[in-house]
């Protein structure tokens, strides 16, 4: 099997963040929490990323701030596609009122404003990373349910799915032999913008207050503690901001190699 | 003052000479930059008003869900909006001293238990009706009756009656107190025609502009109210208040031209804001502060060792400088500073001192669990990252202080005033005892450190009544200590007003008392062709 | 009838059941929220008494389930009530604010769409190669910015920099139709940055996706260049998947952006919303999440709708 360059680069890429995660504690250089240097300092030898907002180092909050926004983003979107893919095509192959159940619920969860949602899970549940994951699966699963039932829809009426109901195969393997194949392209470009959705979708919800404790902060929120400085050419924002767009091309350059090996699965020409 | 001072002066407030490089020169002729900006203010402010124009102020501070009702108005907004259409009997100036607004003489008895405000004649309402002492009589009741749902509601209950005679109200008091005129320069206790009871909402009130678009949270629109009483005010023809909620885009507006002044500037990038040479900084040392408060009756704050501890391990210093970017001064742990009258400055300032809190923390016997310190974004700006710093030096002198983040969402209801612990913020208040018999008076509504000192309530009492300034400043000296000693409050600083004026922008006089002169900017300013 | 005009009546019916449920659920989440309209109204200076005046004249002693059904009733004959925060006509401030969010998001929908699945089937076209990898890696960057910094960095550029345009977009009745537009054009632009390489990355999946097919292979050995081959054969077989990640775009830019809608002070439903959350104003945030749903359930429906259409198998089921 050979790599593409750009494939082995958002590999490397993700790998680096993922391993920089995990080994915070003995890469990073000074802890998370420490004012060692002035507000908004510039890049320099002491500290390579410059300060933030109260003058601590960007670097070192950035390798312990990967580790909780890698995890929470991979983990609630991964939750939101096992729950949003399965409910959807057992919704488009059953058809019925399965699908017109699911489908209705899936509007009304849509419907319901996010912040009502999430005040109300705020003054209801304890405030931890499960619970921040649980949410966010669960309100993003919601839009890959409409798109893989979208997709699965389509699929569901193609003569080989028909042939193989007609043999009398089970749901399951209807669902994971023939209808999973063949809608793993889209599903595979969606992840990759879930992904990214994620990760900026924790500073919202740390915004709003449910979600990582200081000193503690996942990056989209190092976004927004520094965020004032932008304009007037404090760069203390942008670095966040950065590692959050190198992660996003990185992840969705691995996606894309994926989906090119997806779409030759079926037994297409190149394959 | 130097002829060659007065000369770059006479050159500056006719315009030939920007803010910056006045305030460069003056500073060659060792004049301090805050020295500097006032001089200048004040030479301006002799400047003839040049009258007409649209007039736009951009601030922070307001909701879709404001009203005009002045009873219902809590944010910088709402004040600003009722400041410019509305009138108190009284108002604060910029020295802390009383000025006659909608009373023109104020007087009392010599034990000031009974008031007397004179009011004064040929006020006329927006609606063209003129303003009696009847009018004034309606509307303290309205902010004092049994059904009041006011914000003044607290500070005007030890009125036990008001009569108007003539021109005359005469207002009875409980208990002496010689501070009662500033009560009636509240923000709330705007005069409205028949005391605002069938509409209070209107906006209509005597001041210097009527409403003439208000949609709450996004613009309120006004025009020159023509028979206004006061020609020294009301110099455009329109002003306008937008609401712009995010600091980078208002001060971006203020750079644009959008706007011609602004509130809240972020302290942090007014050095890089300085190279601009449209846009001025007004700065002004106010009575507002940022605390952290412990409530006295709830474990572990019942125990004064520990609240000592807690009170030396602040960096305040760090705070001023990274939280405020140094626009500020440090407090005390009581909440007066230099702004108030009969302010005693010989008080020692409290510095941070790790070993010293590391034998409070010791002598306090705790168990060593962690003591948690609840706050929100919104608790006050850059709350959450002044408790990190508070974390930061309070571990290091072993105290396990950890820092809870709260929702902004309903803060002010259940976590302030209820938590142990958390940030919160005061804007102050005119005068010394309405700030204690606010927040530090054993009964007092808002007592949100659950404070309870017999001795100082029986001061602070006895000095309402005393007419004798020096007398006066002893006892407050007195209360000071008790509560910097034994309080549950942690006051590490006490924010300077930062806000933003286009150079075009003349009469503007620096008023700590209250946001954009005092909510008066509007309609003490104008705009130079 | 005919089964597709049957199946939309079917679902608008179904879409107003749906919506009652979503004010159920709203008033039992607003219910459930710590504090009422009283205690947020008057905030730090609240006291004992003019807590319980308040609560009187607004009308919050009454029990949850009398109030919710006075609201319906009301709300039934078309009547919205009035603000309990402010006692603004909710119906009057509603409009003005629903055509400013729909302006919004018309004027960025207009451009992004078409852009978005443009720039999804020419990264298509030359899969692999520069043009594709230029298109994914800046729509990429573009997405990876929290929407206030795409916010901050457009200010920057364009009221700063080049000082073209106003950092303040607040629309006002009486504007002209340009001059909204010019005031609009700082969050159209930003909006268009958010949304753009969402569709556009799933128009690039999907088409690549029936590039595989057998019938493309055939179409391609035709004659058909490489561009009709896309728009003609793969563009209406990968409609499904498009469609529905263009539809969750086109209901964020009527729900989704209040976050643009503070910075650039545009008086549009999000923040107003969002204000009336803090407050606890029922009635007020009733009115705008039944419009906020019934967005969502209508475009829903127009995705189902679409899908069964551009598909012949579904359009005729057997």
């Amino acid at each position: 099997m050979r790599i593409p360059l750009s494939a082995l680069i958002g590999l490397v890429m993700t790998g680096a963040f993922v391993l920089a995660a995990l080994f915070a504690p003995w890469i990073a250089p000074y802890p998370i929490d420490a004012a060692v240097g002035k507000v908004w300092e510039g890049p320099s030898q002491q500290f390579w990323l410059g300060t933030d907002t109260i003058g601590r180092d960007i670097l070192s909050r950035l390798i312990y701030g990967g580790s909780v926004t890698i995890f929470v983003a991979l983990v609630s979107s991964l939750l939101s596609f096992g729950m949003g893919a399965f409910f959807g095509f057992l919704a488009a192959t059953r058809g019925g009122w399965i699908d017109t159940g699911l489908s209705r619920l899936v509007d009304l969860m849509m419907a319901v404003p996010s912040l009502i949602v999430a005040l109300v899970v705020l003054s209801v549940l304890p405030l931890n990373l499960t619970v921040l994951i649980l949410v966010m699966g669960v309100l993003d699963s919601t839009r890959v349910f409409r798109l893989s039932r979208a997709v699965a829809a389509d699929i569901a009426v193609m003569d080989y799915v028909e042939a193989a109901k007609l043999r009398g195969e089970r749901q399951g393997w209807i669902i994971f032999r023939e209808i999973l194949p063949n809608a793993m392209s889209p599903l595979v470009a969606e992840f990759g913008m879930r992904f990214i959705f994620a990760v900026l979708f924790i500073s919202t919800l740390s915004f709003l207050g449910l979600g990582i404790q200081p000193p503690l902060s996942d990056w989209g929120g190092m976004v927004r503690e520094n965020k004032d400085g932008l304009v007037y050419g404090k760069a203390a924002a942008l670095m966040p901001a950065l590692a959050i767009a190198v992660l996003a091309i990185s992840v969705n350059l691995v996606a894309d190699w994926i989906l090119q090996r997806t779409s030759s699965l079926k037994g297409g020409r190149g394959g | 003052m130097s002829s060659e001072l007065n000369h770059l002066l006479s050159l500056a407030s006719a315009g030939k000479m920007s803010r910056r490089e006045f305030v460069g020169r003056a500073g060659a002729l060792g004049v301090s930059t805050a020295v500097a900006g006032t001089m200048l203010s004040t030479a301006v402010f002799a400047d003839t008003p040049v009258k007409g124009g649209l007039l736009r102020a951009g601030m922070q501070g307001g909701e879709s869900t404001n009203t005009l009702d002045p009873a219902l108005a809590a944010s910088d907004v709402p004040f600003m909006i009722n400041s410019t259409w509305g009138e108190t009997l009284v108002d604060v100036e910029l020295n802390g001293t009383l000025g006659l607004r909608v009373a023109e003489e104020v007087s009392s008895n010599a034990d000031a238990t009974q008031w007397m405000f004179k009011i004064r004649k040929g006020v006329e309402y927006h609606n063209g009706a003129t303003l009696t002492a009847e009018d004034v009589v309606a509307t303290l009741k309205r902010h004092t009756d049994d059904k009041a749902q006011s914000g003044a509601q607290g500070i005007v209950k030890g009125i036990t009656d008001m009569k108007a005679e003539g021109d005359m109200v005469t207002l009875t008091l409980a208990a002496g107190n010689a501070d009662l005129p500033f009560l009636m320069a509240d923000y709330h206790l705007i005069i409205q025609p028949g005391g605002g009871v069938d509409n209070p909402a209107a906006g209509i009130g005597s001041g210097a502009y009527k409403v003439v678009e208000h949609e709450p949270g996004v613009r309120t629109a006004f025009e020159k109210h023509a028979n206004y009483w006061d020609s020294s005010r009301g110099h455009a023809d329109q002003v306008e208040i937008l609401t712009i909620n995010d600091n980078t885009a208002r001060t971006a507006a203020i750079q644009a031209g959008q706007i011609h002044l602004m509130n809240r500037i972020d302290p942090k990038i007014v050095e890089l804001l300085k190279g601009n040479s449209d846009v001025a900084i007004e700065r002004a040392a106010g009575p507002g502060h940022y605390v952290f408060i412990m409530r006295c009756n709830a474990a572990p704050f019942d125990n004064n060792d520990l609240r000592m501890a807690l009170k030396m391990s602040v960096n305040r210093q760090e705070m001023v400088d990274k939280i405020l970017g140094g626009m500020g001064s440090r407090g005390n742990d009581f909440p007066i500073n230099a702004a108030y009258p009969l302010f005693d400055d010989s008080i020692p300032q409290r510095e941070l001192d790790a070993a010293a809190a590391a034998d409070f923390y010791k002598k306090s016997g705790h168990d060593g669990s962690p003591i948690l310190l609840q706050v929100a974004p919104g608790a006050f700006p850059g709350a959450v990252e002044a408790a990190q710093l508070f974390q930061a030096s309070a571990n290091a002198a072993g105290i396990p202080l950890q820092v809870k983040l709260e929702p902004d969402d309903g803060y002010w209801s259940n976590v302030w005033n209820v938590a142990p612990f958390c940030a919160s913020y005061w804007g102050g208040r005119p005068v010394q005892d309405q700030m204690y018999s606010t927040a530090y008076l054993s009964t007092a509504e808002w007592n949100d450190t659950a404070f309870k000192d017999a001795h100082f309530d029986e001061v602070m009492i006895a000095a309402r009544g005393e007419l004798d300034p020096a007398k006066r400043k002893g006892m407050y000296s007195e209360m000071a200590n008790i509560l910097r000693d034994n309080g549950g409050l942690i006051c590490p600083m006490f924010n300077d007003w930062v806000e933003g004026r286009r150079n075009e922008v003349g009469g503007w006089i620096a008023n700590p008392a209250g946001t954009l002169m005092n909510g008066k900017a509007l309609s003490m300013c104008w705009l130079n062709a | 009838m005919h089964p597709i005009i049957k199946l939309v009546v079917q679902r608008i019916a179904l879409g107003l059941l749906l919506l009652l449920a979503v004010s159920v659920v709203i008033f039992l989440g607003v219910e459930m929220l710590p504090g009422d309209t009283a205690q947020a109204i008057l905030g730090q200076s609240a006291t004992a008494e003019s807590l319980a005046n308040l609560r009187e004249s607004l009308g919050l002693n009454q029990n949850a389930p009398t109030r919710y059904f006075k609201w319906l009733g009301h709300a039934l004959q078309g009547d919205l009530g009035k603000a309990l925060t402010n006692q603004q006509d909710i119906a009057h401030a509603i409009g003005q604010r629903l055509g400013n969010t729909l302006f919004l998001a018309v004027c960025a929908g207009v451009i992004a769409v078409p852009l978005a699945i443009a720039l999804g089937l020419i990264a298509a076209r030359y899969n692999g190669r520069w043009p594709d990898k230029v298109i994914s890696g800046v729509t990429l960057a573009t997405i990876s910015l929290p929407e206030f910094v795409a916010a901050y960095f457009v200010i920057y550029l364009l009221t700063q920099v080049i000082p073209i345009l106003q950092p303040v977009s607040m629309v006002f009745p009486g504007m002209g139709f340009f001059e909204k537009l010019h005031a609009v054009a700082l969050p159209v632009i930003v909006l268009v940055m958010v949304v753009l390489a969402h569709m556009m990355r799933m128009t690039r999946a999907a088409i690549l996706n029936v590039m595989q097919s057998a019938y493309i292979e055939t179409a391609e050995l035709k004659g058909l260049s490489p561009m009709q081959v896309i728009w003609r054969h793969a563009l209406p077989n990968a409609v499904a998947p498009i469609i529905s990640v263009v539809v969750i775009n086109l209901a964020y830019l009527v729900v989704g952006v209040v976050v643009v809608e503070v910075v650039f002070s545009y008086n549009a439903l999000g923040q107003y919303l969002v204000d009336h959350v803090a407050k606890r104003d029922l009635p007020v945030v009733q009115a705008v999440g039944i419009i906020f749903a019934a967005v969502y359930i209508g475009l829903n429906i127009l995705a189902d709708l679409i899908g069964i259409i551009a598909n012949p198998r579904l359009r005729h089921p057997k």
